[in-house]
């Protein structure tokens, strides 16, 4: 068979074109998008918002191995949640850049008296001075009697917010606590 | 909503049947759609019970990873004066007065609505920058897209947008990778007021009428309706409106949305014209050849050259 160098060169890109051409890309377009939460770890947790505090579901990369630091790419609402079964308000909608924020406040500060500007404190130093705080304030405005000489232990200078993600536990002790200290303007966000 | 309901149904710019996608039928040599369940999905959004709360909004620019955009105030709770590249799915906050001359808001949730018979597909040439599947998602893939812009022409609900910067065009995907997975659209799970729904296009449209039935008995809206216009072959979102017999007033909602006269033109009969001009030329060509020969160059033009 008298196939010439330059008839070969001539065939064989032609068919392999007309090969490649003819491969049916198609079935791969069929696919969807990747699903991005395909792969995460669900965590369920508590919008940290309003008072309605409807349940969110976390969606982490990573398998929670030990040695891994997972990290949050979805929130969306928990469809198990009584409260919202899934759904959520514009706010709640953003609670993934709520928890991926530069502005995200990491660590406590505190706005001194008459200061422009808030400055970082250590926890301890936070905790003492909170302490302290309280202890003046309620020596100072602390109420046991009122106008007709009844007994009635108000500490009137202090007030308490709580925030929705606080326990049914956790809004116990406050509540305890408060009412020891004597703490009349108290609010838990329990009231929903 | 099975993987199996994710197959494509058409291709732009792609003649002839689909291949790939289908499963060959060995008793009568056909090949038909490997669909486990054959329904189409379908987005119900219910306009009398919406709040513009615009949760749906924020879900869809989270679930997409699309960033916030600067807002201007523009004397409306509007957030955009239209959707974007990067926004797909804005509540119109139309102003109208109610029958008593007060205040009324029309809101709408404006995204693409997924036509059975896609404008933007018609018009696409681009082999498979827009895929129609099974359920009746109709999805733009951007690594097909030549940026043309005809989808833009061809959309008669001004839904396809341009990106300046990468040169394609993007749109609502009505969560096509969430819906092959078996879950809901972002904006449907959001819905606090729970004026969204999804499901398959035949409960929606019983849900649909359900809902107009109540509207009308017990309400003044008597003109109220569902919007699922035939022009375009019904659409994969379809609207609950207090005023069916006028959605102009929900902010220039087509009354009768059709594929522009010209795509049809430039896509059918000009195609075909041009076709055949093509073809009639080279076999003119050929002839010409047989007839005259090829030209050659006479001797005092080679000696000029």
């Amino acid at each position: 068979m008298g196939l010439s160098r330059r008839d070969f060169f001539k065939v064989v890109p032609g068919g392999t074109a007309a090969l490649l051409l003819g491969f049916d890309a198609a079935p791969v377009l069929a696919q969807a998008k990747e699903l991005k939460i395909a792969r995460t770890t669900e965590t369920r947790s508590t919008c940290p918002y309003c008072s309605v505090s409807c349940g969110v579901i976390i969606h982490t990369l990573g398998d929670k191995a030990k040695n891994v630091t997972p990290q949050v790419v979805h929130v969306e609402g928990d469809p198990d949640h009584p409260i919202n079964k899934g759904t959520l308000c514009p706010k709640g909608a953003s609670l993934y850049q709520d928890i991926l924020n530069e502005r995200r406040l990491l660590k406590p500060q505190v706005r001194r008296p008459g200061s422009d500007h808030w400055e970082d404190i250590s926890w301890d130093k936070a905790y003492s001075e909170i302490a302290r705080h309280i202890k003046t304030t309620r020596d100072a405005t602390f109420v046991e009697t009122d106008a007709n000489g009844k007994t009635v232990n108000r500490c009137e200078g202090i007030g308490f917010n709580g925030g929705c993600t606080d326990t049914n536990e956790f809004n116990y002790l406050v509540v305890k606590t408060m009412r020891s200290l004597g703490v009349c303007y108290l609010e838990n966000q329990a009231r929903v | 909503m099975s993987n199996g309901t994710m197959e494509i149904k058409a291709i732009s710019g792609h003649r002839g049947g689909t291949p790939g996608g289908g499963v060959y039928d060995q008793s009568d040599g056909k090949t038909r759609s490997g669909t486990s369940r054959d329904y189409d999905v379908c987005k119900l959004v219910d306009t009398t019970t919406c709040i513009g709360c615009k949760a749906c909004e924020v879900a869809c620019l989270e679930w997409n990873g699309y960033d916030f955009r600067d807002t201007t105030f523009d004397n409306t709770y509007q957030t955009m004066p239209d959707t974007a590249w990067n926004f797909w799915n804005l509540i119109r906050f139309n102003e109208d007065t109610d029958a008593d001359g007060n205040l009324q808001w029309l809101m709408r949730k404006d995204q693409c609505m997924h036509c059975a018979d896609p404008g933007c597909l018609e018009a696409c040439p681009a082999d498979g920058a827009i895929v129609q599947y099974q359920n009746g998602i109709v999805d733009f893939n951007q690594e097909h897209c030549i940026g043309c812009q005809y989808c833009v022409t061809g959309c008669p609900f001004n839904i396809p947008k341009f990106n300046d910067q990468t040169k394609k065009v993007y749109k609502c995907t009505l969560c096509s990778d969430r819906v092959g997975a078996g879950l809901e659209p972002a904006c449907i799970k959001a819905c606090p007021t729970g004026c969204l729904h999804f499901g398959s296009k035949e409960d929606m449209l019983f849900e649909a009428n359900k809902r107009v039935g109540q509207i009308k008995a017990n309400t003044s809206y008597k003109d109220a309706g569902v919007y699922d216009p035939e022009g375009v072959g019904g659409t994969h979102v379809i609207y609950v409106l207090h005023d069916a017999t006028n959605p102009e007033r929900y902010g220039g909602l087509p009354r009768d949305p059709r594929i522009p006269f010209m795509v049809k033109m430039w896509k059918g009969p000009l195609k075909w014209l041009g076709g055949l001009g093509i073809t009639l030329g080279a076999f003119a060509m050929f002839m010409h050849y047989v007839r005259y020969g090829p030209k050659r160059v006479e001797g005092e033009e080679e000696k000029k050259a």
